[in-house]
């Protein structure tokens, strides 16, 4: 029965995803940790006051998720990816942007 | 019964949006790792893959929602700065927590963690949705790419836990009015 789910479609998409993924919390993880260290670029990232520096935080993160996954699914989408490669890497950079945006992690670099 | 405007929006943040996502999140993680071949006939399969396509769409949404409004409508009623002289600190919720050492924390540790985090959820649920909306169930046949549909998932959970626990106990301690 199960011979009969179609197994045709390149992974290039789901790899351009999940790396996407990744690489919009890494680089959110990294602005939200330089920020804490920093007060000069946290203040760089005030666009919109009433909501201060999460304002550029968020912008800028959102901004790399949609635009690494646009530009990697257009490189990918007709391709067949290392797949396990590209997870563990995507997993690497999930990762990367908890630690980014735990407050401990930022104390033990002097931020916060 | 009477509710302000900044509660109404609070309650459309954590118990809506942000509700939603947390309940719906087992049944559709359950509907992912359900999966497979061996558990599911290829007919059976097809009837389920509608309704877990739009549950993980559902909850990305929602996950957006809850910190988009979070953000850009609750965020600032919380981070504003009471005038000068100002002594009633009770509608001016991050500088009533700061003033007591006692609640400081709940601002520096529970708020600077909840305002980051929730971030990852919204971007890793959408990932999940996009990939079982691409796969269909053609996933049940891919182990790898729905066990990185299930860390990613799971992650993006954890994140709207944290986010939504420390939003409850903020508020407990300095609400939103």
């Amino acid at each position: 029965m199960a011979s009969r789910i179609p197994d045709n479609k390149p992974n290039g998409p789901v790899a351009a995803a999940l790396l996407a993924g990744g690489i919009g919390s890494a680089l959110f993880g990294l602005i939200v940790f330089f920020a804490a260290l920093s007060e000069s670029f946290a203040t760089a990232l005030n666009w919109y006051n009433p909501v201060g520096p999460l304002s550029g935080k968020s912008i800028l993160g959102i901004a790399a998720f949609f635009i690494a996954w646009a530009v990697l699914h257009a490189m990918w989408k007709d391709r067949e990816i290392n797949f396990s490669s590209i997870s563990t890497a995507a997993l690497v950079l999930l990762a990367i942007g908890l630690l980014g945006t735990f407050p401990p992690v930022w104390h033990l670099f002097g931020g916060g | 019964m009477e509710m302000t405007i900044r509660e109404i929006w609070t309650t459309i943040h954590g118990m809506v949006f942000g509700f939603i996502f947390l309940l719906g999140f087992s049944g559709a993680l359950y509907a992912v790792y359900a999966m497979r071949p061996e558990w599911l006939t290829a007919e059976g399969m097809k009837r389920t893959i509608n309704l877990t396509k739009a549950s993980v769409w559902a909850l990305a949404i929602s996950a957006w929602a809850a910190v988009i409004t979070g953000t850009y409508i609750v965020y600032p009623w919380y981070r504003a700065r009471p005038p000068e002289g100002t002594t009633d600190l009770g509608n001016f919720p991050r500088y009533l927590l700061l003033a007591d050492p006692s609640t400081a924390e709940w601002h520096r540790f529970g708020m600077e963690w909840k305002e980051h985090v929730a971030f990852l959820a919204p971007m890793a649920a959408t990932v999940v949705a996009f990939i079982v909306s691409y796969y269909g169930p053609t996933l049940a046949r891919k182990v790898g790419e729905r066990r990185a549909v299930m860390i990613f998932f799971i992650v993006s959970f954890a994140a709207a836990a944290a986010a939504g626990l420390f939003g409850a106990f903020i508020t407990k301690a300095a609400p939103v009015r």
